[in-house]
């Protein structure tokens, strides 16, 4: 203590003799969230911190440093770059690409329509078919997709929330196609709803019968698809939307704890589902302050699932994730800018522990991305693991007393959070109420604020700008033709296969969804009878509703 | 009618949730005095010139980020042609190409404006377009 009463007198002192002899650049110091930044943090900034309690070594209790023991030094992180458009076809020839450039892990995107459970010929779909990713509307796509990769040696993420456990009904079909029991599938749904309703909209139920689905979910991928991750709790697009660091850690944790409850509510022992649980968060700018993120969000994860949640086994108390680099932080001006961008957060991602990464390509603030784009941010990882040392030693950045304040700062913040959010009922009440929307539209207001008014430099956007750019860069375009071929494919699947078959196992999921039986074997059932996506979801609709949101700026 | 403030309405036509454009837009309008309706998301061209209508709104602002653009500005145009709303802007933004954005320009849509757009180039052009398009004519009914 004596040294640390030192050490405080000394900065006291180093900080007037700095304020006499020399001045800074400009007013104040912010991160990416407007947290306020110090000149220099030193042992003090730390006080308090015990490092066998709070930072621990890796693989062991609270996980600050990481969830295994020698981390990539044992293997790298997963190199999982999300992708799907166009056709079924389009996207089993971007996979096969990607697979063939060094990808170890396959990552689906769904376009709009299949997200929000439409058939590709539903009038809503119209103008959007195949261009946000690639269009599923039976068993059929999905065998397309996949065609050729075998599903018993890759693992596949794919990002669909509201018709999640349908999607996944379709690959365990394609699966048993392949002759590869689902208990040997390995990959991720994103199936994470709640942010849907904060964040990201693709809602389609309200959110009780859609925490039904879950916990349906959870409890048939433990006996039946036990290497499957059933939900990847996001925070991806909580700070897509806007909000600060602080609020994608405390909003997403807060989210995985509800899955949690609900889980223990739906009669499971929480050591059963909570493994499978894995989390995807967004790797903004600002370099040390996501790591800080990063890094807090192990700690507090293990401390909830073990001490409140009572988790006896070790699996259940790590945060295992993925990490996408920012697409906000992209910028439509000299977009070759967005390389280095990107770099950059997919090193604090690296830096703070992720068990997978996607690299955003230069042009996704233009279109989808061209091949050429899209081998470039692959490169960045390959670049970041084997060139510039940083995969050689374990959470290198330990022992900061910068990153060791923010990442108990981050701490703090988040279980401020819990606590507004308890008070308001829990995060489903919250959400009803508008509170994290809220939360979030107001970050995101400031943020463009400070830009607008040149507080905060963007290059090529408000400062260094280039006058009368001319964007010279290859522009991935979707044919409108894809959205007639997959018209008359569908067409084609209804004709051929037996349509009394299909009006049974939909009646059949009715049944099961008004009388509380799991949806999972139903959903597969009508799979396998080629029923499609948006006639699976139309008879949820039906059964459960629809929300609609109250709209807050 | 000088104190009448400018009516906007924001809408996020199609299926796509990012709304964090549109919101940030509806504040910026709203702090710089305008009247925001925000209709918010999945709206139909239909709905939106409805809600247009009903609203009695000098523009509409629409927030596209998903590819859909050429399918979503023709259909409102037309729609806004066929309910008489011929005095009304049409201008939005997203991801939209400038070669797509010269295209709709042409169809008759106002300006669109792309990712980085500073909000007080949006404001302003929207107060221009308002006297140029508004004021000047009431001045010229006033004296007819």
């Amino acid at each position: 203590m004596d040294d640390l009463d030192k050490i405080k007198k000394e900065k006291e002192r180093w900080e007037q003799e700095m304020q006499k002899k020399s001045r800074d650049r400009k007013d104040k110091f912010v991160t990416t969230s407007s947290e306020p930044v110090a000149p220099l943090y030193t042992p003090d900034d730390m006080e308090g911190t015990d490092y066998l309690k709070d930072i621990g070594f890796p693989g062991e209790y609270p996980y600050t440093r990481g969830v295994h023991y020698n981390m990539y030094r044992g293997r790298l992180w997963t190199m999982r770059q999300f992708a799907g458009f166009g056709t079924p076809r389009d996207t089993n020839k971007r996979f096969h690409y990607l697979l063939k450039h060094g990808e170890t892990g396959l990552s689906t995107a769904f376009d709009l329509p299949t997200l929000m459970g439409y058939d590709s010929d539903h009038p809503r779909s119209h103008g959007e078919v195949g261009v946000c990713g690639v269009a599923v509307d039976t068993l059929k796509d999905m065998e397309i997709i996949f065609d050729g990769i075998p599903l018993d040696k890759v693992s596949t993420s794919m990002t669909i929330n509201s018709p999640a456990s349908i999607l996944l009904a379709f690959y365990i079909v394609v699966g048993e196609k392949q002759g590869v029991p689902s208990k040997q599938l390995r990959g991720t749904i994103q199936n994470d709803i709640l942010k849907e309703y904060i964040a990201q909209k693709e809602y389609i139920f309200p959110p009780e019968p859609s925490m039904r689905i879950i916990t349906d979910t959870m409890a048939f991928c433990k006996d039946e698809v036990p290497l499957w991750n059933t939900i990847s709790i996001s925070g991806y697009h909580i700070r897509e939307a806007g909000s600060t660091a602080a609020q994608e850690l405390a909003f997403t944790l807060a989210d995985g704890f509800t899955y949690v409850e609900y889980g223990i509510k739906a009669g499971m022992n929480v050591d059963e589902f909570a493994p499978r649980l894995s989390f995807f968060f967004n790797s903004h700018l600002d370099f040390f302050e996501e790591i800080a993120k990063f890094r807090a969000a192990r700690r507090i994860w293990a401390r909830h699932m073990k001490e409140k949640y009572g988790a006896k086994d070790p699996r259940s108390w790590l945060l295992r994730f993925h990490t996408q680099t920012a697409g906000c932080s992209l910028t439509a001006q000299q977009p070759e800018n967005n390389i280095v961008r990107t770099a950059y957060e997919a090193l604090a991602g690296v830096l703070g522990g992720t068990q997978s990464l996607h690299t955003n390509s230069m042009d996704e603030t233009l279109a989808l991305p061209s091949e050429k784009a899209v081998k470039i941010a692959l490169r960045t990882q390959q670049i970041i693991a084997n060139e510039i040392g940083v995969a050689n030693t374990i959470d290198p950045l330990a022992g900061s007393y910068f990153v060791e304040s923010l990442t108990n700062k981050m701490e703090q913040q988040a279980e401020d959070y819990f606590r507004r959010i308890e008070s308001l009922g829990g995060v489903i009440p919250a959400i009803e109420k508008g509170f994290f929307q809220k939360e979030i539209a107001d970050a995101a207001f400031r943020y463009q604020e400070e830009i607008d008014k040149k507080e905060r430099i963007i290059v090529g956007v408000n400062e260094y700008v280039e006058e009368d750019e001319k964007i010279d860069i290859p522009i991935l375009k979707i044919d409108p033709e894809v959205e007639k071929e997959q018209v008359q494919n569908l067409k084609k699947v209804k004709e051929t296969r037996d349509n009394e078959k299909v009006k049974s196992c939909l009646q059949k999921l009715r049944n099961a969804a008004r009388e509380g039986d799991n949806l999972m074997p139903r959903f597969i059932d009508c799979a396998r009878q080629y029923a499609s996506l948006g006639e699976m979801i139309q008879v949820l609709r039906e059964e459960f509703g629809e929300y609609r949101e109250v709209s807050i700026f | 009618m000088q104190d009448r403030k400018i009516r906007v309405l924001i809408a996020k036509p199609g299926l796509d949730g990012h709304d964090r454009g549109a919101k940030v837009i509806a504040a910026s309008l709203r702090d710089a005095g305008m009247e925001v309706i925000y209709a918010g998301l999945r709206q139909t061209p239909e709905m939106i010139v409805e809600a247009a209508l009903q609203e009695d709104v000098d523009v509409i602002g629409l927030s596209i980020l998903s590819g859909a653009h050429m399918t979503i500005f023709p259909r409102v145009l037309e729609l806004m042609r066929e309910k008489g709303l011929d005095d009304v802007l049409l201008t939005g933004g997203g991801i939209i190409s400038d070669e797509d954005i010269q295209k709709l320009e042409a169809m008759g849509t106002g300006k669109l404006f792309g990712p980085g757009t500073n909000t007080n180039e949006i404001v302003a052009y929207i107060k221009d377009w308002y006297k140029k398009n508004r004021l000047s004519k009431e001045n010229e009914e006033a004296h007819s």
